[in-house]
């Protein structure tokens, strides 16, 4: 059966409305974040329930078909890029926060619920959801758990992953599991730490559990504007190295500050060859006293100019300025390509140095803007795709700076997933082995690749039937006893 | 054919194998060698030859939680991590350090004191870091700092195939690929031989204060966690000990610098009233396991405000079975450890653990036997009911199809 013959499967039980097979609207659903990769879906089905996901995969594991889930569609990987032969399953329908249990200091949502909806309703009872990536105004949680997002104050408070404590999972051949809960520590293997970031190819998400934190007692920000990224550099290794843990710091180099100016009028001090933005939070007397360390630091490593945030407000154009910097350099270059690239935050500088000598080489210019203290860096590379010749040239720099990761001991890729988009820089990373073995956890959970087929690992790895099983799972499990006890 | 097996378990670890002795049994399953490779390439070649002759094998670092998980179905080698003790390499300005994972934990961070440093889990301990790993072993700053698998970033297996695999890296922040690492941790050897970890390090507190109050009755306990838990005084370790008979202690340790700690150790005084005291130095019995007579040690987990109805059930549970328990543990991150006395006859402990589970939704958790003595045990289902066992099953059967990794030890009979 084809995805066509699928849909008149699947029509009386979803409902009319919630299959689509118009051309022009699978159209609407071709790409993701990233758009220079476009795949129009076979089929479309918007889901409503945890039935609804799990009769749309048995139907695609019983008719060999493979399906993509979609959260609100803002990854930058291209890790929701439809299959053309294959159904999309769109999870924003499923959009409820089912509960917010303040005692346990977790909340229940479903994956379609946006990360920042999830912060407000925790709000009120003098919590939050920790993760934070730019997008949290549209990205949603099920995304996030996909992609183990991390975002701005992961420095402090880690990642997606370090913040799910339950999921109700749809395996790729339908089942519906339950995984973990709102306690932590379930027996057996970690499952939960091999489903989160892996880029929905072990399944779909239709529940999830996550802890929430308190609301700290102080924050503050501060932005600091430097001659140049390596004095900058150097007050981020000073702040680090006194044992100050941030919240966040981040930078952002005279060509990222620029568009950001041009797009949003931040207001950032003129004349400035970095900036950083540093915030700090948690109790009281802790925060003031490493506050004015940090703006020490920042006016001993040459910041010629402070500003202090004297209220959220101001706090918030600190931050625009930031979170807006990818939509920003629209303003400054037709086309651009973000770099997702991590390195030990220690090589800052000399690797900024070097993505400014690529840069020079190549005649393509990179603005930069990161997470200073953990090294994730997110080089922008910006060309105009109607020039001829620039879209090579810009792959090839952008091919040049994750290199240059590599070389230094880092990652491809640090908050936004290998997806379709980098796929082929894993075996740069990965040897053939690394990469085999990551796929045996694969092969476990999806033996058919139905699930997003063609995200992260460049080669699939054939599953088969695995040799050696003469000697058989333990008699109980294999007579289906062993969960039973 | 023995002398066959031990000259190639020789020729892969440069000589390092020998006969197993009494000592080298593993929860009273006789095994037949030992071997103790040097490198990762060495463990391959070990692995292979393990392969080659079908050997089943435990994988031991100090040896100090060996006989946790059920007792395997059979052991014929001791892959002994003990020589892979290397400092690899620790960026300091990085945070970060990359260590052979049979280092010593109280080793490795005596290593990294002089740095200001420290791998964030306590207290420092003989057990070796590939046996953190393995074993998901929990101790009271994981409040804070996160449990062992938040704190890994890399990791270097062999299978049970001899491949070697890396996952992860060095740097903290990276989601490319699948994060193996948090797979194996726990997986009590069963999936792969870890034989170099990258951990991600924290600077040590220039202060610290542990403010501890006595408290009797269980739902009092239960109030003073949750006014804890849900205030601004951000606790590094939030623990309980509470003995069989008297008082339990409920002592939370603050962290920072010194005017912090000093402004929340006033806070957490007040918080917790009447007969609360501060101190410099842990109570002396800080992240220790509760075994008075060595006899059976339970993990429990639970929700955070599912503690009153665990120390309720916990209490009917024991009175109904004629045991006594000693209660210790990370009562704000929900996982605590329970040694249980008394249990004459296997008949009384297997009755409390099925009372435990049996009510285990009014806390939310799970009831693991960690330890028994042998005779118990083998009568004993220690690992209880288990969320997602097929995919488990499945996971294993890709990892070690021929189940050659301490077949039987984990959940499920895997």
């Amino acid at each position: 059966m084809d995805a066509r013959g699928l849909a008149d499967q699947l029509r009386p039980l979803l409902g009319d409305d919630a299959i689509i097979t118009d051309h022009q609207r699978l159209r609407t659903y071709e790409c993701d974040g990233l758009a220079q990769y476009k795949v129009t879906p076979a089929l479309v089905v918007l889901a409503e329930t945890t039935a609804h996901v799990a009769a749309v995969v048995r139907a695609c594991a019983a008719a060999g078909l493979p399906f993509v889930a979609r959260g609100s569609g803002t990854g930058l990987s291209g890790g929701a890029l439809p299959h053309a032969d294959g159904v999309l399953i769109v999870m924003s329908r499923m959009r409820e926060v089912l509960e917010i249990d303040r005692a346990n200091q977790r909340a229940v949502v479903e994956p379609g619920v946006i990360n920042l909806q999830l912060t407000r309703a925790a709000q009120p009872q003098g919590y939050y959801y920790a993760p934070d990536p730019s997008s949290q105004q549209i990205c949603s949680i099920g995304g996030n758990v996909a992609e183990n997002s991390g975002g701005a104050h992961c420095l402090k408070y880690g990642f997606t992953t370090n913040h799910v404590t339950g999921l109700e999972l749809v395996t790729p051949g339908g089942e519906v599991v339950q995984i973990g809960g709102k306690a932590i520590d379930a027996p057996g293997y970690d499952l939960l730490g091999a489903i989160v970031g892996s880029e929905g190819t072990l399944g779909i998400a239709t529940k999830v559990t996550v802890r929430l934190t308190r609301t700290p007692e102080a924050v503050r920000t501060l932005l600091a504007a430097f001659p140049h990224t390596d004095q900058a550099g150097a007050a981020v290794s000073a702040i680090i190295g006194a044992g100050v843990i941030p919240a966040a710091i981040e930078m952002m180099d005279a060509l990222a500050i620029e568009a950001a100016e041009a797009a949003v009028h931040c207001g950032y001090p003129g004349g400035a060859g970095a900036v950083l933005i540093v915030e700090l939070d948690g109790p009281a007397a802790e925060v003031a006293h490493q506050f004015d360390e940090v703006e020490a630091f920042c006016r001993d490593n040459g910041a010629f100019e402070i500003r202090i945030a004297a209220d959220d407000a101001e706090r918030a154009l600190f931050w625009k300025g930031r979170k807006s910097a990818f939509a920003a350099v629209g303003r400054i270059s037709p086309d651009y390509i973000v770099q997702d690239g991590v390195i030990p935050r220690t090589a800052l500088p000399e690797v900024l140095r070097r993505i400014a000598a690529i840069s020079d080489e190549a005649g393509v210019r990179v603005a930069n803007v990161f997470h200073a203290g953990d090294g994730n860096l997110h080089p922008l590379v910006l060309f105009d795709a109607a020039v001829p010749g620039e879209s090579h040239r810009a792959e090839q720099v952008s091919g040049a700076i994750v290199d240059l990761c590599i070389e230094y001991g880092g990652s491809i890729t640090g908050e936004h997933g290998v997806g379709s988009d980098k796929a082929k820089y894993m075996p740069r990373m990965f040897n053939h082995d690394d990469l085999d073995t990551m796929q045996l956890v694969r092969c476990a959970f999806d033996p058919s690749s139905i699930s997003n087929p063609g995200k992260i690992f460049p080669t699939p790895r054939l599953c088969g039937e695995v040799p050696g099983r003469h000697k058989g799972a333990h008699p109980l499990a294999d007579a289906g006893l062993a969960e039973v006890f | 054919m023995g002398e066959i097996i031990l000259e190639n378990l020789r020729a892969a670890t440069e000589g390092h194998a020998v006969g197993a002795t009494e000592a080298d049994a593993v929860d009273s399953m006789p095994a037949r060698w030992v071997a103790l490779p040097v490198s990762t390439e060495q463990t391959a070649a070990v692995m292979r030859v393990a392969a080659h002759h079908d050997l089943a094998v435990v994988v031991r670092g100090s040896g100090t939680k060996l006989t946790w998980g059920a007792r395997p179905e059979r052991v014929d080698l001791v892959l002994d991590t003990t020589r892979m003790d290397t400092v690899v390499e620790h960026a300091a300005g990085d945070l970060i350090v990359v260590v052979g994972a049979g280092r010593r934990l109280d080793d490795l961070q005596a290593a990294l004191s002089g740095s200001g440093q420290w791998l964030a889990v306590d207290p420092p301990r003989r057990g070796t870091v590939g046996g953190l790993i393995a074993t998901a072993a929990t101790g009271p700053t994981r409040l804070l700092h996160g449990p062992v698998r938040d704190l890994l970033i890399g990791v270097t297996v062999v299978r049970a195939d001899g491949v070697v695999a890396r996952a992860g890296g060095k740097v903290v922040k990276n989601v490319a690929g699948y994060d193996v690492g948090k797979l194996l941790t726990g997986s009590l050897g069963t999936l792969g031989i870890i034989t170099q970890a990258a951990f991600r390090l924290h600077p040590l507190p220039e202060a610290r204060r542990w403010v501890s109050v006595p408290v009797t009755e269980p739902d009092r306990i239960h109030v003073l966690v949750q006014q804890v838990v849900h205030s601004q005084l951000v606790p590094t370790a939030v623990e309980l000990d509470r003995p069989a008979t008297g008082d339990a202690t409920l002592c939370l340790l603050l962290e920072g610098i010194p005017p912090g700690v000093q402004s929340r150790t006033a806070q957490a005084l007040d918080l917790m009233g009447a007969g609360a005291t501060a101190a410099d130095n842990a109570p002396d019995w800080w992240g220790m396991e509760p075994l008075v007579g060595g006899e059976v040690l339970l993990k429990l987990t639970h929700e955070i405000a599912g503690l009153a109805p665990l120390l309720s059930v916990l209490d009917d549970a024991c009175a109904a079975t004629g045991l006594t328990s000693h209660l210790r543990g990370s009562v704000a991150v929900g996982a605590v450890t329970v040694g249980l006395t008394g249990a004459a006859d296997a008949h009384a402990l297997a009755r409390c653990v099925a009372d435990l589970r049996e009510r285990a939704p009014s806390f939310g958790g799970a009831v693991v036997v960690l330890e028994a003595p042998g005779d118990l045990k083998a009568d004993l289902d220690v690992w209880g009911p288990v969320g997602g066992l097929q995919l488990m099953h499945a996971v294993k059967r890709q990892f070690d199809p021929e189940r050659r990794l301490s077949p039987g030890r984990f959940v499920g009979g895997i």
